[in-house]
């Protein structure tokens, strides 16, 4: 045979055993392969977060659109609670990926995470149905959330029911893994990526608590979302650019488990009292715009020891692992995480500057960069790295990463130009609304800085294209390397 | 990073910061809900300012607009829109919704009857009541 003939032939038994997770000589444990329709869901929830993005920016420039079939109001709460469950089936994913690998031994019960799997899919599905079929207060209704009244709140539209589907879900998850973990070798990134997961279903449960004081209501409402945010899933997603970084670099373990260590302390040190940040103008004492101003400056380190970590690694790496575009998202993570969450966040953190820019494009402006550049992209650098290998190649063809690549590079630039459009409407509405002696009023406003809504709309359809890009990666074939 | 520091450091600052970042947050909230009675305006805190805060939330009016500064950005506050408008521009406001302006955003209507636009608005002053640190800046909020 020729050698081009042999290199098809190799591809094809290749493909043949991509499907059959028993002859896959990539994966370690065979029942790492769970993970792959937690990553494929994933991929396919972002981009319906994506559409209904879009569908809510045209809507901020042409009021009307699609109303009243889909009110902004509901294409906002599909827009982040599918980002949400997206980002939740990337983290289960990634878990039930690295978990095995690390404890090295099977997971306790693929079967039980394949029943999660579909329990979650057909909850998720039937919840954004739900808010699209049906009026908000019906579904209200019909889900009995007068038994148990947590739906409403930002983030937390979810009907009660879903909600306890969530905690089943997420306890059979976590049943499954720390089993895993029991049972086999006990790595600090385990142990990370375990305390971060735990520390997500535990401090989700104080969405069952809605008081009527309003007060009371918002300051616990924080111990989910910033705890969440902030705090475990920094955890959660440290771990996950450990394990990727150990794998694609060589680096010793130790060192790299080191730098982890030192990351999460500083978010936790930092970030805990730095839920302070959110308890400024919600009827809290005073004190905590010092508190919070302190401690959320200090937010933004953790983060770039995580750029400086990542970058560091990579330069000094053992090996040239063959799948480029898996370290190209590891290091993206690390500088857009620093820049979204870091930068961006630190930007309207203190108490002063947040009093004019609390509840504007800026706040708007920073949530895109920050969950973008660290929760986004780390579920996609894991499923760069997982997704080759649960397939049965190391890494994908050549062709295929660089279609990556250029996803990355359309999606994260794209991200940029939507930040800076945002700072510069929230600029704009903070001057013309809230500064000077004549403030002008909202809607007044908002018509002034619309130019920067359409660019930031344009923005926004060129990420999309960088998300098709992606998706249509995985079906670029090529030379497929078998082995390094 | 030095090898004299090694990782069972990292881990210990870890957890050791971990934990004591913890506790000092839960006495921190230990010391604001014994504050909170004074500010947060539970004294005008009645049952149809409940009943307003759960149309608020089966609404989700959140979706569209700030409460306090937190929600969604696409419609104006309203911690204060009962100094900024009064309750019975509130109620007519409401109950005018969708205005169908060619081009303009749009709020649904919520069918909400009289008693319930009582509530809506009761919860609404009671909200405007809080003690927020002078926040927003200005009545457009």
């Amino acid at each position: 045979m020729t050698s081009s003939a042999m290199a098809t032939a190799r591809s094809a038994s290749v493909s043949a055993a991509a499907n059959d997770p028993l002859t896959n000589v990539q994966l370690k444990y065979r029942s790492q392969a769970v993970a792959k329709p937690y990553f494929v869901a994933a991929i396919g929830l972002f981009v319906g977060q994506i559409v209904f993005g879009l569908i809510m920016g045209l809507q901020y420039v042409i009021g009307d659109f699609l109303f009243p079939a889909i009110p902004f109001n509901v294409a906002r709460m599909v827009h982040t609670n599918l980002l949400i469950v997206w980002l939740l089936f990337g983290f289960m994913g990634a878990g039930y990926f690295l978990i095995p690998e690390e404890s090295e031994r099977e997971l306790h019960s693929p079967k039980l995470a394949l029943i999660t799997f579909w329990v979650f899919l057909v909850a998720g599905a039937l919840t954004i149905v739900g808010y699209l079929a049906v009026p908000y207060a019906t579904l209200a209704k019909i889900t009995g959330n007068d038994l148990l009244p947590t739906m409403g709140r930002e983030f937390l539209e979810q009907p009660t029911i879903t909600k306890i589907g969530i905690v089943l879900v997420a306890l059979s998850f976590l049943f499954n893994l720390s089993m895993t973990v029991l049972k086999g070798r006990k790595t600090s990134i385990s142990m990370v990526m375990m305390l971060g997961l735990w520390g997500l279903a535990i401090f989700f449960l104080f969405s069952f608590y809605n008081p009527d004081n309003l007060v009371l209501d918002k300051y616990f409402w924080w111990w989910v979302v910033h705890l969440w945010v902030e705090g475990v899933w920094e955890l959660i997603m440290g771990a996950m650019l450990a394990f990727v970084l150990v794998k694609v670099t060589g680096i010793d373990r130790e060192i790299i488990e080191k730098w982890l260590y030192v990351i999460i302390a500083m978010t936790l040190i930092s970030g805990i009292i730095g839920t302070g940040h959110h308890y400024f103008w919600i009827g809290a004492p005073a004190y905590w715009q010092v508190w919070g101003s302190v401690f959320s400056a200090l937010e933004p380190i953790p983060f770039f020891m995580m750029t400086l970590f990542a970058f560091n690694v990579v330069n000094k790496r053992r090996r040239e692992h063959p799948n480029k575009a898996a370290v190209l998202w590891a290091l993206g993570t690390g500088v857009m995480a620093f820049l979204g969450a870091g930068v961006w966040g630190f930007l309207h953190t203190l108490a002063p500057v947040n009093y004019l820019t609390h509840g504007t494009q800026i706040t708007a402006s920073h949530g895109h960069m920050a969950f973008y550049g660290a929760y986004a992209m780390v579920v996609m650098t894991m499923i760069s790295y997982a997704m080759p290998l649960m397939r049965g190649r190391e890494a994908n063809s050549n062709a295929a990463q660089v279609v990556e690549m250029w996803s990355f590079w359309l999606m994260t630039v794209a991200m940029v130009f939507i930040t800076l459009f945002l700072t510069a409407a929230g600029i704009l509405q903070v001057w013309m609304q809230r500064m000077g002696d004549t403030p002008l009023s909202f809607m007044a406003t908002q018509d002034k800085i619309a130019f920067f809504y359409w660019l930031r709309e344009l923005s926004g359809v060129v990420f999309f294209i960088g998300l098709l890009l992606y998706i249509v990666s995985f079906f670029v074939r090529g030379n497929e390397r078998a082995s390094a | 990073m030095s090898a004299s520091f090694t990782k069972s450091t990292a881990r210990n600052i870890f957890y050791g910061g971990a934990v004591f970042f913890f506790l000092l947050f839960v006495a921190l909230t230990l010391d604001t809900v014994q504050a909170l009675p004074k500010r947060d305006n539970r004294a005008n805190l009645t049952e149809q300012v409940a009943r307003g805060k759960k149309l608020w939330e089966v609404n989700n009016c959140i979706g569209c607009h700030t409460l306090l500064g937190e929600g969604a950005y696409f419609a104006p506050e309203l911690g204060n829109v009962y100094q900024r408008r009064g309750p019975e521009f509130i109620k007519a406001w409401i109950k005018a919704q969708p205005t169908g302006a060619p081009g303009r955003r749009q709020m649904p209507n919520f069918h909400l009857n009289d008693a319930e636009l009582d509530d809506l608005v009761a919860f609404l002053k009671y909200s405007s009541e809080i003690n927020t640190n002078n926040w927003p800046p200005n009545i457009e909020g």
